[in-house]
């Protein structure tokens, strides 16, 4: 689809009024024009969703949203659908788990990951490779085959049903221990060695000299650690059956099913459940794709 | 990824173990520094010789308290009767031997395959079509790559709802279609186009996950080659066909193997979608899906839902297989 942007040269030498991007190069006016409409074209695409169940959200008891042609725009907006939802099921509650659980995976990711990441890059001790192995074998593990036996761990240990029990099964990700383990590997040593003449102990090297110099790892680590939190669904969906208990995601599929007739209702909710995690994207988007490519190129 | 990182790993420790042993010694200030310096090794050494355990431990202890055992026990159970508060007891293959001719199990095996073959091709090569757009610097583009990575960064739950309300009887897909005058279609009442519905959201929300991965891709094609190619006369499609592609083929197998595991473990879209059951007769039931179902609950059978998860694995491995030796085919 864009490689039809300027897919005849013929064309090309027959145009001669141009602009510039920022590296100096030629930009063709048509070609420019023709990449702002696909642009446009795929955010329609993929953002328009979610304005429309905002709009839908926003519509009141008396406005038809079955209307056809659609109203993309609510007549009279209004907040009560956002009231009614939280008369209807506990949803700031749920959003009070789901935060919960989201920091707490924050918190247990970074400092498990980072300190096994340490061991796993930094220290010398017999038995690395065994435990570098045992990481990289879990990380390969489908979580979705194992989640029958997850539950019935965590029913031994008497802790299903419980926020501890979402948050345990992720809460040091095989995956953040690996990322850590290559950003230590890709420090310099010799800021370290400097230290390690100086007599400062493991403990001294990693919290002062090593760990300051892998935030922005440790940034990424902390997203995906809150945003695979606050999204996940299967394990939640096991592990939790109170309704008291739910976090956002289980709510909202209770809402789904008990009220599916009221898409107003469930509208409102999904704002809810989306608008923090959009809110966090905006801020670190810098870090964001950062540790995506990261992720994907080094694994 | 999982892969790449299995590779790497022993030449990275052996290179991070070589410079720890040279320390010491390369040190090429003075005797005075180098003998300090293997006597604070020593040091260090002596006062904390537990420590690389205590650093690794709590991770050792996570992983292999809630993924490996669970694995393991995964396995065992797969040759048990056991049940949600029923022990059980070994069984052999007779778990496997019903599956045989269990209907539903053959519905969620044709589905699960059926996800892979429909969404790993659109993932493959669509994100790579949206990397080509937003590649180039453009004004404003920093915002478009933002945007088109929202559907990533929300959650499937939501994702999954906001769909089921656009492609409602009434959700504004039908309104649009009935305003030009094509008429109302029940996207999540037939089977089969649930199930084409189920994938569009997969492969919606996966675009910009993917799109990012083939940009930092690009990012590694030397501007060079392009240029070259530009030269000898080659146009934009010839271009992308003779330098991109080749220059980012591994990471389209990268991608491919990635969406096809995910594609086949499908949970979430498909149990929004369709309902727990799985749509009109349980039709639209995937895999992972009848894990949940038969494994949960007081009456669950952890025994049998077990062995299908072990059958899930082995598709997963075999379709990393199948991926990874494709690349080295074309390689040859």
């Amino acid at each position: 689809m864009p490689a039809a942007v300027d897919a005849d040269p013929r064309d090309r030498r027959r145009r001669r009024k141009r602009v510039t991007d920022e590296h100096g190069k030629h930009v063709r006016v048509w070609e420019l024009a023709l990449r702002y409409a696909l642009l446009l074209a795929v955010l329609a695409l993929t953002v328009g969703p979610f304005l429309w169940q905002l709009s839908t959200s926003l519509k009141g008891p008396t406005e038809d949203i079955f209307s056809s042609p659609p109203k993309f725009l609510p007549g009279e907006p209004t907040l009560h659908n956002y009231d009614r939802v939280a008369q209807t099921i506990p949803v700031w509650d749920y959003a009070l788990n789901s935060l919960k659980v989201a920091a707490a995976n924050v918190v247990t990711n970074c400092v498990g990951a980072a300190l096994a990441g340490y061991a796993l890059a930094r220290l010398r001790y017999r038995g690395r490779r065994v435990a570098t192995l045992v990481f990289i074998l879990a990380m390969l593990v489908p979580v979705e085959g194992i989640i029958i036996a997850q539950f019935t761990t965590m029913r031994e240990l008497g802790l299903n049903n419980t926020l501890i029990g979402v948050v345990l099964p992720g809460c040091i990700g095989a995956m953040n221990v690996l990322l850590m383990r290559n950003a230590f590997l890709n420090l310099p040593y010799e800021i370290e060695e400097a230290a390690f003449v100086d007599g400062a102990n493991t403990w001294q090297r990693f919290l002062r000299i090593a760990l300051p110099s892998v935030k922005g790892t440790l940034a990424v680590v902390a997203i995906f650690a809150f945003m695979g939190a606050w999204d996940d669904f299967l394990w939640p969906l096991i592990v939790l059956s109170d309704p008291d208990k739910f976090t956002l995601t289980i709510g909202l599929n209770y809402l789904h099913g008990t009220f599916a007739n009221d898409e107003r209702l469930v509208a409102a909710g999904t704002i809810i459940a989306v608008a923090p995690l959009i809110a966090l994207f905006a801020c670190l988007q810098r870090y964001f794709f950062r540790g995506v490519g990261e992720g994907a190129v080094k694994g | 990824m999982p892969s790449s990182s299995g590779t790497a790993s022993p030449g990275k420790v052996s290179a991070g173990r070589a410079s720890v042993v040279t320390l010491p010694t390369g040190d090429g200030d003075g005797n005075d520094g180098g003998a300090r310096s293997v006597a604070a090794v020593a040091r260090v050494r002596r006062q904390l010789p537990t420590s690389p355990w205590l650093f690794a431990a709590p991770g050792l202890l996570v992983v292999g308290i809630f993924i490996l055992y669970p694995f393991v026990s995964t396995v065992v159970n797969a040759f048990t009767d056991r049940r949600t508060l029923i022990p059980g007891e070994f069984v052999g293959l007779a778990n496997f031997r019903e599956l045989l001719h269990d209907e539903m199990f053959w519905i969620g095996l044709r589905n699960s395959t059926l996800y892979v073959l429909g969404v790993v091709p659109a993932l493959v090569l669509l994100p790579l079509l949206l990397a080509l757009l937003v590649q180039k610097n453009i004004p404003g583009i920093a915002f478009f790559r933002s945007a088109f990575y929202t559907p990533v960064v929300a959650s499937i739950v939501v994702v999954g709802l906001i769909w089921v309300w656009l492609l409602d009887e009434r959700g504004l897909v039908n309104s649009l279609l009935e305003a030009v005058g094509v008429g109302r279609i029940g996207f999540l009442s037939d089977q089969w186009l649930l199930l084409l519905s189920a994938m569009t959201v997969t492969v919606w929300k996966g675009l910009g996950y993917y799109m990012i991965i083939y940009l930092a891709a690009f990012a590694n094609v030397p501007r060079e080659l392009h240029e070259a190619a530009a030269v000898d006369g080659a146009g934009a499609i010839r271009r992308f066909l003779t330098v991109t592609v080749p220059a980012v083929r591994s990471t389209m197998v990268l991608v491919g193997a990635l969406s096809s595991v995910a594609a086949f473990k499908v949970f979430s879209e498909v149990y929004l979608m369709a309902g727990p059951d799985g749509g009109p007769a349980g039709e639209d039931t995937t895999l992972v899906m009848l894990v949940q179902r038969t494994g949960t609950g007081l009456t669950g059978r952890v025994g049998y839902a077990s062995a299908i998860s072990v059958v899930v694995f082995v598709v997963t491995v075999a379709l990393m297989l199948l991926v990874l030796r494709a690349d080295r085919k074309e390689d040859a």
